[in-house]
């Protein structure tokens, strides 16, 4: 493990964006499948196989492309390329501020192509997407600025080779971090705007009007997310690679276990409550570090 | 590969059912069933569906409506018709405002037999329907 890591360490900045743009993709469509798996047996049903989700999308990938407007599929490719962009950010190892405002970017061409259809359903969706962003971009800025307190770097390198623990010191905004996590993850009880389960509801929508290869790309950015996310729950960990990965996987499951166990929140709940965690946790952690020093 | 009979997407609809089939439906969903494992998913949108599941008979209310679904929903496509009602009519053929059967109106790929019809019949015709849509498929890339 060791070993690995230290090979990723001696790449250069090309090798690195290459195996991330190549490997995310793999990873997060096999944790999706590991996720709809381990979902199922909660419900004690057998579910699908785990290369489910790959089925899924090449499938999309073979259907016919409907389009109501010229506009919809751009801003849907905007939101791959710049989720991809800002992940391979964060793994060549630079600014991490960059990585979340490029997420953040992303993240705004998806409720765009929401906006820019007909259809009232996407609209609600694309409303109740801003909301989820306006939840729990805060406490990801927050995690930016405690990591810096600690490291003095903004730079993901330097955070991830930091000897000194991380999370003895930034323990409330690793608590935050977790809790906007499942806004991030979109599982219940934050899954307003685009569902993992329930097809027929309103919870699906954002993605009312996209189809086929559209349908495709957004799940490929979504595996990409997930594991840029997960990358940033590593650099709580990341004096030592195996503990970290262990933390990420235990993360994960987690996440699937709340997903499992919750009923779907208000947008009022959810909103308030992670603004909520956000200050008591997040803010005052940060407080009471800069005193500290 | 055949990525249609490993993920097919299914559209419910409900054209003048009684409920008894569109209850078995929803039945092969819960885990006893569990559908998921043949990686179906019920989907509420025409756009993400490949299969479109009817079941009653058809009437002039719900003809523009099943219409609709249909055109909404992107090639390669197929329609699965469940239960005796959605085969022919059943016992309400003769009714003043009954068409028939769904292939009154839709080209129908595979009929389910059954008032109403169970569970493993249906999931039987949706896998059938699967290799359906997989020749479709194939022949849409022929065509080019």
């Amino acid at each position: 493990m060791k070993g690995f890591h230290l090979m990723f360490m001696s790449w250069g900045m090309f090798e690195r964006a290459l195996v991330f743009v190549l490997l995310a993709p793999m990873l997060g469509g096999l944790l999706a499948g590991i996720d709809r798996k381990l979902s199922a047996r909660c419900q004690g049903r057998y579910g699908p196989p785990v290369m489910q989700p790959f089925y899924d999308v090449f499938k999309l990938f073979r259907k016919e492309r409907i389009i109501v407007n010229k506009f919809q599929n751009f801003t849907i490719l905007l939101f791959l390329a710049f989720t991809v962009f800002s992940g391979t950010l964060f793994f060549i190892g630079a600014d991490l501020l960059l990585t979340i405002f490029g997420l953040a970017l992303a993240g705004t061409f998806f409720v765009l192509a929401g906006f820019c259809v007909g259809s009232p359903f996407s609209h609600l969706g694309a409303e109740r997407e801003i909301i989820q962003i306006a939840a729990y971009e805060p406490m990801v800025i927050l995690m930016a600025v405690g990591m810096y307190q600690v490291t003095g770097s903004f730079k993901v390198a330097d955070i991830a080779q930091h000897q000194v623990p991380l999370i003895l010191y930034l323990p409330g905004v690793f608590a935050g971090f977790l809790y906007i996590l499942t806004i991030k993850l979109r599982k219940s009880p934050f899954d307003l705007s685009m569902s993992h389960h329930a097809h027929q509801e309103i919870v699906r929508g954002l993605i009312t009007e996209f189809s086929g290869p559209a349908l495709a790309m957004i799940e490929i950015a979504h595996w990409y997310e997930t594991i840029v996310i997960l990358g940033m729950v590593y650099l709580f960990f990341g004096f030592n690679p195996v503990l970290a990965l262990v933390m990420v996987t235990a993360t994960y499951l987690l996440e699937i276990f709340i997903d499992m166990n919750y009923a779907r929140f208000r947008w009022q709940l959810t909103f308030g409550s992670s603004w909520l965690v956000t200050t008591v946790v997040g803010a005052s952690n940060i407080i009471v570090l800069g005193l500290m020093k | 590969m055949g990525w249609f009979k490993r993920s097919p997407w299914v559209l419910h609809y409900n054209a003048t059912s009684c409920n008894g089939c569109d209850i078995e439906f929803i039945a092969s969903l819960t885990p006893l069933y569990d559908l998921e494992r043949f990686g179906i998913i019920n989907t509420g949108n025409p756009k993400h569906a490949d299969i479109l599941a009817v079941t009653g008979s058809v009437n002039d209310k719900s003809r523009q409506i099943l219409l609709n679904l249909y055109e909404q929903m992107p090639n390669p496509k197929v329609v699965v018709a469940i239960g005796l009602c959605a085969i022919s009519g059943c016992v309400f053929q003769d009714c003043y405002n009954v068409l028939g059967g769904v292939d009154k109106v839709l080209p129908v790929d595979v009929y389910v037999p059954g008032c109403a019809a169970r569970p493993e019949s249906i999931i039987d015709g949706i896998l059938k329907a699967c290799e359906i849509l997989d020749d479709k498929d194939r022949q849409r890339r022929k065509s080019g």
